[in-house]
């Protein structure tokens, strides 16, 4: 092979590599869950909630309402909430305690047994949530929901996000901040919790071993609020 | 036997066109609360996030449930084969559709999104007790349109009981389905129960029936046609044993509530602390309801005493699901038991709600539009016979 010929292979080499290259990472890239790539049964996204560290904060509410563009109009019977601190005392000890509540992700939800449309409907990934194209605002699923997670949005919104659509007339609820899980980030309750809290707040994949949050649940005990409904929550407390 | 001869009525009196003048009017006052709920939002009604059924569906469900309950005149005659009842039945069915209009009407345009009725006609989970009552409601109007036709048309007499018969086993599921959707709900300890269903039967049976008494005596009364003291005072013992149905059914509901430790504080709320729904519960049910009824049904034997039993009957059963749809979500929802709970979405207390006047007002829209209907019913067609005298009841084709 004459020098000239083997430069000519060489360079032609390098040009295939160049070429072929994005291509190789292309598919790395699509290994990671793209938006278009349905949510797989594999992973179950829960919380889990150690209230013995919940602070007298409200950090999750805040951060979670700020995420999602739910505002108020300071009316707080009428005015959605996705996520609210309740304050329990033991009627007969009087020892006193707070918690975060939200929609809990049942694995068998009320809300979507009870929707006429299907529009509330639970994810493969275990995460339910409101259709907004097809909710018609019957608030059936209100009546359902044993946790009072959902709300009815009253009045006209404004100031929505890109990522979390809301509408007048129709019905909503905690998300776990799935457009922030599907780009692989935490739900942002959690991640204030982090910052700006106690701590308290896990968020992972209860399917995964590895998990922080499966570490977590099969070393200590933890509850399920209203368990004797079997609805199997997606969020689960600890301390309570 | 006698044919029975039905005749349209005239209506062409002024006192014709005034209650029809009337009814409307409070159509356009419906229509214009709906209008004013889906412009401003609900929050311009006394609904919450705590109570999201409120008077609309207290209306809507009592004219749903007295629309099924309205039919079973036509069944007595039809299924049963009373022929007493036989020259009623028209006029039954009559009721059963435009009940179930007005009621539908005001449930439809109580929704957040009235608008999108195409969606809820194409869009089905058949896990929803909701979504079998869209098939139950629509098909009860095609069943009893169909009934009408065969008691109606000369030439389909003979399938008169056929469709007869499907008609009632219709009209029993459709309310086992409206009973089901308070029954099916588990997070609701004050609703959540089996009862709800044969319950909300035989309370259709009382309201149809309270409703159909009434139409009845005014469209006689008004038309000047006879009515016989021999039909009347049949129904007039239907009723009361209607009435006392619905009392025995109450009464076991709340027994069963008493006996089982978790619900006592439910019982304690509905029968004793609970300020305007035990009130509703104890002088709008059971006094006005249910006592008063009854006393004035056995006790008198007047056509007044019979109009204002029928009355107190549909006032009760007013109250009766004021107290069951919104005492039910007033009643704080059981989420850590033996804690006392509070937050800002007011957990731990009894939700506070308040009738609104557009509420009122939808609600009493659909009430006029069931009547409107059938005004004008009875004079495009002979839903009415010419006399209901006593001798001139008691056979004839239907």
């Amino acid at each position: 092979m004459n020098p000239e010929r083997r430069q000519f292979l060489g360079w032609g080499a390098a040009a295939a590599g160049a070429a072929l290259a994005p291509g190789f990472s292309l598919i790395e890239l699509a290994r990671a869950r793209s938006p278009q790539e349905a949510a797989s049964k594999l992973q179950r996204w829960g919380l889990l909630i150690d209230i013995t560290k919940c602070a007298d904060c409200d950090a999750c509410v805040t951060a979670c309402h700020e995420e999602n563009g739910v505002t108020g109009h300071g009316r707080p019977e009428t005015d959605a909430q996705w996520i609210r601190k309740v304050s329990l005392r033991d009627k007969r000890t009087g020892y006193a305690q707070t918690l975060p509540l939200m929609c809990q992700h049942c694995e068998h939800p009320p809300c979507v047994d009870v929707c006429p449309t299907g529009a509330s409907f639970k994810r493969d990934d275990g995460i339910v949530l409101v259709d907004k194209h097809t909710c018609i605002g019957c608030r059936y699923c209100v009546m359902a929901c044993p946790y009072g997670a959902r709300s009815f949005v009253h009045e006209a919104v404004s100031g929505q996000k890109a990522d979390v659509p809301r509408g007048k007339g129709t019905v909503e609820s905690c998300t776990l901040c799935v457009h922030r899980v599907d780009r692989g980030e935490t739900p942002a309750c959690v991640a204030a919790c982090n910052r700006d809290g106690g701590k308290a707040m896990v968020f992972g994949d209860l399917n995964d071993a590895s998990a922080e949050i499966h570490r977590r649940l099969r070393s200590a005990p933890s509850s399920q609020v209203r368990a004797d409904l079997a609805l199997n929550t997606g969020v689960r407390y600890q301390g309570l | 036997m006698a044919s029975i001869q039905y005749r349209e009525i005239e209506g062409r009196s002024g006192a014709y066109f005034a209650l029809l003048a009337v009814l409307g009017a409070l159509i356009l006052a419906g229509l214009g609360a709906a209008w004013t709920m889906e412009h401003q939002g609900h929050h311009v009604t006394g609904m919450s996030n705590r109570i999201v059924w409120g008077t609309p569906h207290v209306f809507a469900v009592f004219l749903i449930v007295a629309a099924s309950g309205a039919l079973n005149v036509a069944s007595i005659a039809s299924v049963f084969g009373r022929e007493l009842y036989k020259p009623l039945a028209r006029l039954s069915a009559l009721l059963a559709i435009t009940l179930l209009a007005g009621g539908l009407a005001v449930l439809v345009l109580d929704l957040g999104r009235a608008d999108r009725m195409i969606v809820a006609m194409t869009h089905y989970n058949f896990k929803s007790i909701f979504a079998w009552n869209i098939f139950l409601y629509t098909g009860f109007f095609a069943v009893v349109a169909l009934y009408l036709w065969t008691m109606i048309e000369r030439r389909m007499h003979g399938y008169s009981k056929r469709v007869g018969v499907l008609a009632f086993l219709w009209r029993l599921v459709l309310t086992t389905g409206t009973g089901s959707i308070f029954g099916f709900l588990v997070a609701r300890e004050p609703l959540h129960s089996a009862l709800l269903a044969p319950l909300f039967i035989i309370m259709s049976f009382s309201f149809g029936l309270a409703i159909f008494v009434l139409v009845l005596m005014a469209a006689c009364r008004w038309t000047g046609r006879a009515l016989g003291d021999v039909v009347l005072n049949r129904l007039r013992n239907l009723l009361g044993v209607f009435v006392a149905t619905v009392l025995y059914f109450v009464a076991v509901h709340h027994l069963t509530n008493l006996y089982i430790a978790r619900q006592h504080d439910v019982e304690r709320f509905f029968l004793w602390e609970g300020g305007i729904y035990t009130a509703l519960f104890w002088f709008g049910q059971v006094l006005i309801g249910g006592v008063l009824p009854l006393a004035l049904l056995f006790g008198a034997s007047s056509r007044r005493a019979f109009a204002a039993a029928a009355v107190c009957v549909i006032a009760g059963g007013l109250a009766q699901l004021y107290v069951l749809i919104i005492g039910g979500q007033a009643y704080p929802q059981l989420m850590f038991p033996g804690k006392e709970v509070s937050s800002s979405f007011f957990d731990g207390v009894v939700a506070a709600y308040a009738p609104s006047l557009l509420e009122v007002a939808l609600g009493v829209g659909g009430v006029a539009l069931a009547l409107a209907l059938t005004v004008v019913a009875l004079k495009v067609l002979p839903f009415l016979p010419r006399s209901l005298a006593d001798g001139e009841l008691g056979g004839g084709t239907a």
